[in-house]
């Protein structure tokens, strides 16, 4: 294990890198990459920055236009606090589940050839599931386990079993977990299976060498170098769940229970007039909380590309 | 029977006509986007062929199953022919409409003519035209701003829609508590967000013995529904009434009545004791691209046509009873009407306030 480690880690820093001739880029050439990079960059701008900059910037606004710090002090209302955790409580479960169960399946599928037609098909189908949310997923849910579901009628005609004794709970934040899941695991897949998949044989044959056993390898081996992929991972669902809206927004129509539905509320009531500006305080608190993930995804990120190469 | 609320409406407007400072005289040309009424065209056929010149008309927030309205889209469509409607966002709310005209102002694509809850209506006066249509007069004092700005059109009771074939009609709103009604109503909307679902608490805070100064009792009610596993949060359309999905429902009773299409057993209660009531405005984008297709618009749907369509969506005409008077009333329809309760409330712009900001604090804990 030691060695292996001194190996992978040292290639990286101590060995001699490989001579670079220096390069000497005419100015003409270098604009021409730029030029390049410029339509990106362009996208970026306006349909990244420009939006995130209005949009968190309304949120230093009175309706009047005039500065005011009210809606960021706001952002500690006790409701709006209590939306925070359901969102990101909801996040970080569905993320756990799914990152579990993605990564279960993925070891499944290890034991399948990797240009055999299983594993292409699962893969292919995980690509499919994954962007499948929004309204379509929560009708599709509505369907099968609603209260007049396919499911929900067929256990309860032919076992007795009425799973919705306690109350509709679908339509409520407990509901939203099963959707989320549906497009949280096949998500995992698309994510993890590659870390997976790049699990070197030679390095389990090290091992046994080594007079290692198989267990020794994964909890030595496989798991340390497999845990910044699964962190990795593991952050992009929570990123995945914690923005998510339009499933929600079709599911749960009382109570705005998650952030992008208070945000909805902000802007759209016809009831609670005069909130447009906190939307833009409540994009902030989202982007704060994004922010710190894709921080931490990049700190886990760079440490699982040593493995990966 | 609209005199009922009327009366009731009385305290709504005159508590809170302070709009009147936009009722800039009109140019006695043929000025249309300043036109306050049909003399400053001329007569309504120059209004017509002023409108016809323009030959598009945007209109915004018009679910075609809301109060017939799908109906009406297609008889002035019919009259009109050289006029095309665009329909933009059929499902947006109130305040998404005024954002919508500010947003595109000064484009082709900007809403010509709003219709509104009274709340956002009173809220964004500064955006709006005023204009007298030529029925003017038949159109009750309490249900109309004084210059014109917005116009009550339609309205009704806030009621209670129920599948006969498995529910029984609720006699009272405590009835809904009952172990008979578990998992099975639903409410249009969120109230803090949707009129028609902040009513539905308004209803439920009068029949709670509560007044409207204070929505406590009717968010208590809900909350107790909650509690007892009764009460769905799922949004309610006309698929999951015909599905069944949501059997028991809370809405204004002409959306209630439309829900019989898909479902023969569907019922409509109007609770008795005091009622709810409310009506939706018509109001003129100040910067309507096509501003005499707006006014013909308007004139359209204070016709007697355009009041009987209403009519025949099972909603109460501002003019009824003027229509009544000179027989121009469809007397089946009007007569189909459920009856009205003895007793109707229509909360003032301060009660509406108050009960937002109460709803907005205590909703969501309430429910959950």
């Amino acid at each position: 294990m030691s060695s292996l480690t001194a190996t992978a880690v040292g290639a990286g820093h101590t060995g001699q890198p490989p001579r670079r001739v220096p390069p000497t880029p005419s100015t003409r050439r270098l604009r021409a990459d730029l030029l390049g990079l410029l339509p990106f960059a362009a996208y970026l701008l306006f349909f990244l920055a420009v939006p995130t900059i209005l949009a968190v910037g309304s949120g230093f606004f009175d309706s009047a236009g005039g500065l005011t710090l009210d809606n960021i002090t706001a952002l500690a209302d006790p409701l709006i606090v209590a939306t925070f955790g359901n969102s990101i409580g909801l996040s970080l479960l569905t993320a756990v589940i799914g990152a579990l169960l993605g990564a279960l399946l993925c070891y499944a599928l290890l034991g399948f050839r990797a240009d055999g037609a299983v594993r292409a098909t699962v893969a292919a189908l995980s690509g499919v599931l994954a962007q499948f949310g929004g309204i379509m997923l929560a009708f599709a849910f509505v369907a099968t386990i609603g209260l007049q579901g396919l499911i929900t009628v067929w256990l309860r005609d032919s076992w007795g079993i009425d799973i919705f004794a306690e109350g509709a709970w679908i339509y409520g934040l407990p509901g939203l977990v099963l959707p989320y899941i549906y497009f949280q695991v096949p998500l995992m897949v698309i994510t993890f299976l590659p870390a997976l998949t790049a699990l070197k044989a030679t390095w389990v044959e090290a091992t046994l060498t080594l007079g290692g056993t198989r267990a020794a390898f994964w909890r030595r081996v496989a798991l340390p170098v497999l845990a910044p992929s699964f962190l990795a991972s593991f952050l992009l669902l929570f990123a995945n769940a914690f923005s998510s809206y339009a499933t929600a927004a079709a599911l749960a129509s009382q109570g705005s229970q998650i952030v992008p539905l208070q945000i909805r509320a902000a802007l759209t009531s016809e009831t609670v007039l005069g909130r447009e500006n906190l939307a833009g305080a409540l994009a902030l608190g989202m982007i704060v909380v994004m922010g710190l993930v894709m921080w931490a995804y990049a700190v886990v990120q760079g440490r699982a590309a040593r493995w990966q190469k | 029977m609209v005199a009922g609320i009327a009366t009731a409406a009385v305290l709504a407007l005159a508590l809170t006509a302070c709009a009147g400072d936009a009722g800039a005289p009109a140019a006695g040309g043929a000025d249309a986007a300043t036109a306050t009424s049909l003399d400053s065209f001329g007569t309504l056929a120059d209004l017509e062929a002023a409108a016809t010149a323009e030959g598009a008309l945007n209109v915004i927030a018009l679910p075609r199953d809301w109060a017939n309205y799908g109906a009406v889209l297609d008889a002035f469509s019919a009259k009109y022919p050289d006029i095309k409607i665009t329909e933009q966002s059929p499902d947006v709310s109130s305040a998404e409409e005024i954002q919508a005209a500010k947003t595109n102002a000064g484009l082709d694509t900007a809403p010509d003519v709003f219709d509104l809850g009274l709340t956002v209506a009173l809220a964004n006066t500064k955006q709006f035209a005023a204009y007298k249509v030529a029925t003017w007069a038949d159109i009750p004092d309490a249900l109309k701003e004084s210059s014109g700005l917005f116009v009550g059109d339609y309205g009704g009771y806030m009621s209670i829609g129920y599948d006969s074939s498995k529910y029984d009609a609720p006699a009272a709103l405590k009835d809904l508590l009952g172990t008979d009604y578990k998992g099975a109503v639903a409410i249009n909307g969120d109230p803090t967000q949707a009129g028609a679902a902040f009513a539905a608490v308004g209803l439920a805070t009068v029949q709670n013995k509560g007044t409207l100064d204070d929505f406590q009792a009717g968010i208590d009610f809900f909350s107790e529904l909650n509690a007892a596993g009764n009460m769905l949060k799922v949004d309610v359309t006309t698929a999951t009434v015909a599905s069944g999905e949501t059997p028991v429902v809370f809405d204004w009773d002409y959306l209630n009545a439309a829900h019989k299409a898909d479902n023969k057993n569907w019922k409509v209660v109007i609770l008795p004791g005091t009622g709810y009531a409310g009506y939706y405005n018509q109001a003129i984008n100040k910067d309507a691209p096509h501003p005499a297709a707006a006014r013909l618009w308007q004139e359209f749907l204070y016709s007697d046509e355009g009041q009987n369509l209403w009519l025949a969506g099972g909603a109460r005409p501002v003019r009824a009873d003027a229509m009544a008077e000179a027989g121009t009333i469809d007397e089946t329809l009007f007569a189909a009407l459920p009856d009205s309760p003895s007793d109707t409330v229509v909360p003032t712009e301060k009660q509406s306030t108050a009960a937002g900001e109460l709803l907005g604090k205590n909703w969501a804990t309430a429910v959950n």
